[in-house]
């Protein structure tokens, strides 16, 4: 048991940290109150390749593993959360749809573009009427001749404002609960006549991000568009949800670490009563605490990666780490704020963002409701 | 095209201090970074290769623990890489380094040797023109733009009230301000190519052919370190009050005066 | 026997460089602790009109060497010229201006002569007695190990600024000679002009040629003023809230003219349209770290000074004694900006106008 990165994660971890620092940093809060993500930040984080970590370099991707993926995670959602969901929603959910249930023909031609930083996906699986439970999905995709035509309505796609391809789940079958009639396809959002991409819905965190509605009004589909096999949607949903949940993890950890960091910072300049805020102990054992909580959720999110790359079971661990991580963002970005007093709740700082950003960390990708159900139903309680 | 940039790892000095009871350089904790300067060498290199062809060759002078810079300047897309490292080579000064660096740069071969212009630590920019004295080739230092006109070199070398625009024939050495360019971040894929290439380590028995035992090292350093010392205490801040606009200004004068501003 | 202490003169255009006669003044000085003389050696073309001056400032000979291939500054044939000097004269130090003619070809001269050559030195030192006092006045070390030097000790003590000024390095350069160094412009004084004073003159043919030159000058380009960047300035004069509107930027204009520096401004000149954001210094802007930071109305909120602090001199004009940056700077001012920042800009013209030198 070896807890220390090695080399090459650590040289990751410092392109990371650098091009957070010097990249993400200057445009965060602007990109926030714009509500939109800026298109030359996604060109460079493509350019060096943070939309294709763990895949293959024979793909173009960047050939590292989940847990070097979690550390980009991390190091970029210090700085900016709306970064983190970006480049997650699309490696761990669409590109791992492909990676894992892809023919060779469709990986050479959406994966490798999707990796090799020429294209961004998402993600199409949450309906208005259906969340973490699937039985009430809507979207038909129903077979004409070699075709299949889609339609129906998909909410809170992430990336979905820019993005060029979706991995999108619909029923092929009604006749059969949702978990045997669903099936994912691959379609272009740009080229495909009868999609239409909502703006960006206003939310309260996550705001840079792009979270839109995409609706399909009889799109035709290629039958060769399918991912797996028709009826195989939803364990491919679920397989990458399981995924998603450790990027996810890393996510929270960074909002955490990164809003705790600046409050430090600041609780060290700013006295009271003539001293740094940090010379009272009441401060200094709330810091204490929020740290250790950091590290243990960093070591549960680190220990489902390295199952993921290992081929263990890693979905309980996952929903383990994401159940724990989410809700030590919430505290810690609430006790940055705190720390930091009114200055905490002034937009000028990143506190308050962190606070708004580390909310969704509880519901997206599986409520913490739904990872405990999760999670109980690993341990065979019935 | 042949391309050697030379490189050194220093320690991100803003964080460096001196241990006020041994005058000893207290490095633990800080970073180590590539020389900023080297690094604008380094990403002139890569896009002259990138534009032209050929290759692109570090050579770092240092501890083994050099290798994380190396490795970083092959995550950028460096080709291959020299780690000059031997006990025969601590105490270097300039003269000395030069000698042991322009020794493996003969043996390695090349058309175009950059520099960064002076590393953050010493500050000496020497090294760069030693190296090209010791080659016997011509040096542009202070570049601050740089192409290629066929086997020659364009080159804006900077002074302190005006600039040349120099035209340097190959084989030459450049020294490479920060204002070269942007230096490149690695990319994912570069770090695990850079790992899966071999940092070659030369001592100083891969070099004794062509080396003088006595001009290198710390015995053969021309100069020697007398004393080192950290920089007075900052004094407390001296806040005045109740002054007439011409003692304060007087004051202020007294200052600048004092500490060379004007 | 390698003997007296020649200054390698900078001319650019035919103007003798002002460090060059610093570095005369400063050789004045250790030659009197050495019993040496000072000479300087001055290259160019239809150069030597410029020797007599030279002497006025105290040199005892100027060697002139004159040649078409010097009319510009490039490498090779500056070092052609030095290294014969050297080989012929034999002198026991030698200086160059810190400049970047100076770290450009003293290098390479140091090398092809095989001697040591320490970088931008800013104090130089013969007398062990005079250094020993400035290791009392400056540094930590104890009286013991003080009074352990070899007051016998006649090398040249060498002393610069490393890491980032962080630490101060004596360097010495026992065995090889000359003992070289490159000193940093500004740090030694302006000796005084003295129109009496006579000197030798020797003309010196180097053997040059104009086949030396082995770089091509296609260009020469005069500074071309660049978009600033305040990072790059030595001298930041920044004003804040205090300044009261666009109009309070021009007297710290003014000032920074007379300085040689930049205008920088805190965030709230930014915010309110008074300054451009390219020159905002703090969290939200730029990181600076001047060798003088003088900070007009600004009361020094924490994200302006994590921008600044680590400037190398503060100076504060507020009327605020207890604000933050009072308490950051090294010198405070309580007092009205708008009096006294155009007095101090008048007060620096006076004194260069005194300073000036023909």
């Amino acid at each position: 048991m070896d807890f220390t990165l090695d080399k090459r994660h650590l040289l990751q971890q410092q392109l990371y940290r650098s091009f957070a620092e010097n990249e993400i940093k200057p445009l965060a809060k602007e990109m926030d109150e714009a509500e939109a993500y800026d298109m030359e930040l996604l060109k460079k984080l493509q350019r060096y390749g943070f939309f294709g970590i763990p895949y293959s370099r024979e793909y173009g991707g960047g050939g590292s593993d989940t847990l070097g993926y979690t550390l980009c995670m991390e190091e970029v959602s210090k700085i900016d959360a709306s970064t983190g969901i970006t480049i997650s929603v699309h490696t761990s959910l669409c590109c791992s749809c492909i990676n894992q249930f892809g023919t060779s023909e469709q990986k050479e031609r959406f994966l490798r573009p999707l990796i090799d930083g020429s294209k961004i996906g998402c993600y199409g699986l949450t309906e208005p009427g259906a969340g973490s439970d699937v039985q009430g999905a809507q979207t038909v995709a129903v077979k004409d001749g070699d075709n299949y035509a889609i339609t129906g309505s998909k909410i809170f796609t992430t990336n979905s404002g820019f993005a060029d391809i979706c991995v999108v789940f619909a029923l092929t079958d009604r006749s059969v609960p949702a978990a045997k009639g669903l099936t994912a396809f691959i379609v272009d959002l740009k080229e495909m006549p009868g999609i239409t991409v909502s703006d960006n819905i206003q939310r309260m965190g996550l705001r840079a991000a792009s979270n839109c509605i995409v609706s399909y009004d009889n799109v035709r589909v290629p039958a060769d568009r399918v991912l797996g096999s028709v009826g195989g949607g939803f364990k491919i949903a679920m397989k990458a949800l399981d995924c998603g949940r450790i990027g996810i993890a890393a996510q929270a950890v960074g909002i955490a670490q990164g809003a705790l960091d600046e409050a430090i910072k600041y609780a060290k300049e700013r006295k009271q009563f003539g001293r740094p805020i940090t010379a009272f102990q009441n401060s200094q054992f709330r810091i204490a605490e929020m740290q250790t909580k950091i590290d243990a959720a960093r070591l549960m999110t680190w220990r489902a990666a390295v199952a993921e790359d290992n081929g263990e079971a890693f979905g309980p661990l996952a929903a383990k780490a994401k159940l724990f991580a989410s809700d030590v963002a919430n505290e810690v970005t609430r006790f940055a704020v705190q720390l930091m007093g009114g200055y905490g709740y002034c937009r000028e700082y990143p506190v308050e963002r962190a606070m708004r950003d580390a909310k969704i960390t509880e519901i997206y990708e599986g409520t913490s409701e739904v990872m405990k159900m999760v999670i109980a139903g690993s341990m065979k309680l019935k | 095209m042949k391309i050697i940039v030379c490189m050194k790892q220093v320690p991100d000095t803003a964080e460096v201090r001196l241990d006020p009871k041994t005058n000893t350089l207290i490095r633990e904790g800080v970073p180590s970074i590539i020389n900023h300067d080297d690094k604008s060498g380094l990403e002139a290199a890569l896009r002259l290769r990138e534009q032209h062809g050929g290759t692109v060759t570090v050579v770092c002078m240092g501890p083994a623990q050099a290798d994380v810079a190396i490795r970083e300047a092959l995550a950028m897309g460096a080709d291959d890489a020299y780690l000059l490292s031997a006990r025969e080579f601590g105490g270097s000064d300039t003269y000395a380094t030069a000698t042991i660096i322009a020794t493996a740069l003969k043996k390695i071969g090349f058309d175009l040797v950059i520099t960064g212009r002076q590393a953050i630590d010493g500050d000496t920019a020497q090294v760069g023109p030693q190296i090209a004295e010791q080659l016997g080739i011509p040096q542009v230092s202070y570049a601050e733009e740089l192409r290629l006109d066929g086997n020659s070199l364009i080159v804006k070398r900077q002074f302190e009230d005006q600039a040349h625009i120099l035209k340097v024939k190959m084989p030459c050495l450049i020294t490479a301000l920060t204002e070269l360019n942007e230096a490149r971040y690695m990319s994912v894929a570069g770090i695990e190519e850079a790992y899966d290439k071999e940092i070659k380590i030369w001592g100083f028995d891969d070099l004794k052919d062509d080396l003088n035992p006595d001009w290198i090292g710390l015995k053969g350093s021309p100069t020697n370190v007398f004393k080192s010392f950290g920089k007075q205490p900052k004094a407390a801040s001296c806040v005045m009050e109740g002054l007439s606009a011409e003692e304060a200004v007087s004051e202020i004068m007294k200052k600048l005066i004092e500490r060379h501003i004007i | 026997m390698c003997k007296d202490i020649y200054v390698i003169v900078e001319q650019r255009n035919g103007v003798v460089q002002k460090v060059s006669y610093e570095l005369i003044g400063e050789a004045g000085k250790l030659a009197a602790d050495s019993g040496e003389e000072v000479v300087a050696v001055l290259m160019g073309y239809n150069i030597a009109g410029r020797a007599e001056t030279l002497c006025q400032y105290g040199a005892s000979r100027v060697l002139v060497i004159d040649h078409p291939v010097l009319e510009q500054y490039t490498t090779e044939p500056y070092v052609k010229a030095v290294e014969y000097v050297i080989r012929n004269y034999e002198p026991n130090i030698v200086l160059f201006g810190a400049s970047s003619i100076g770290r450009d070809m003293a290098p390479r001269v140091a090398g092809r002569i095989h001697t040591g050559l320490t970088a931008d030195c800013t104090r130089l030192d013969i007398s062990v007695e005079k250094y020993q006092d400035y290791l009392r006045a400056t540094t930590t070390f104890t009286e013991d190990v003080i009074a352990k030097l070899d007051t016998e000790d006649r090398s040249l003590k060498m002393t610069r600024p490393a890491f980032g000024g962080n630490i101060m390095a004596t360097i010495v350069c026992r065995d090889y000679r000359p003992q070289m160094a490159t000193v940093r412009p500004g740090v030694m004084e302006m000796p005084e002009k003295d129109t009496a004073r006579k000197g030798e003159i020797i003309m010196v043919d180097a053997g040059l040629t104009m086949d030396d030159r082995n770089v091509e000058i296609l260009e020469v380009v005069p500074n071309d003023k660049k978009e600033v960047d305040i990072t790059d300035a030595k001298i930041l004069v920044s004003g804040g809230r205090g300044v009261g509107g666009p109009e309070g930027y021009e007297p710290l204009k003014e000032l920074a003219k007379e300085l040689g520096g930049e205008v920088s401004s805190s965030r709230i000149g930014v915010d309110s349209g008074w300054i451009d954001k390219s020159r905002q210094v703090g969290q939200t802007g730029k990181t600076v770290r001047p060798n003088l930071y003088l900070a007009c109305g600004i009361s020094g909120a924490i994200q302006h000074l994590a921008g600044m602090e680590s400037s190398e001199y503060i100076i504060a004009i507020n009327k605020d004694a207890t604000c933050p940056m009072m308490k950051l700077a090294d010198l405070g001012i309580v007092g009205d900006l708008h009096v006294i920042v155009p007095k101090l800009a008048e007060a620096i013209r006076a004194y260069r106008a005194e300073q000036k030198v023909s």
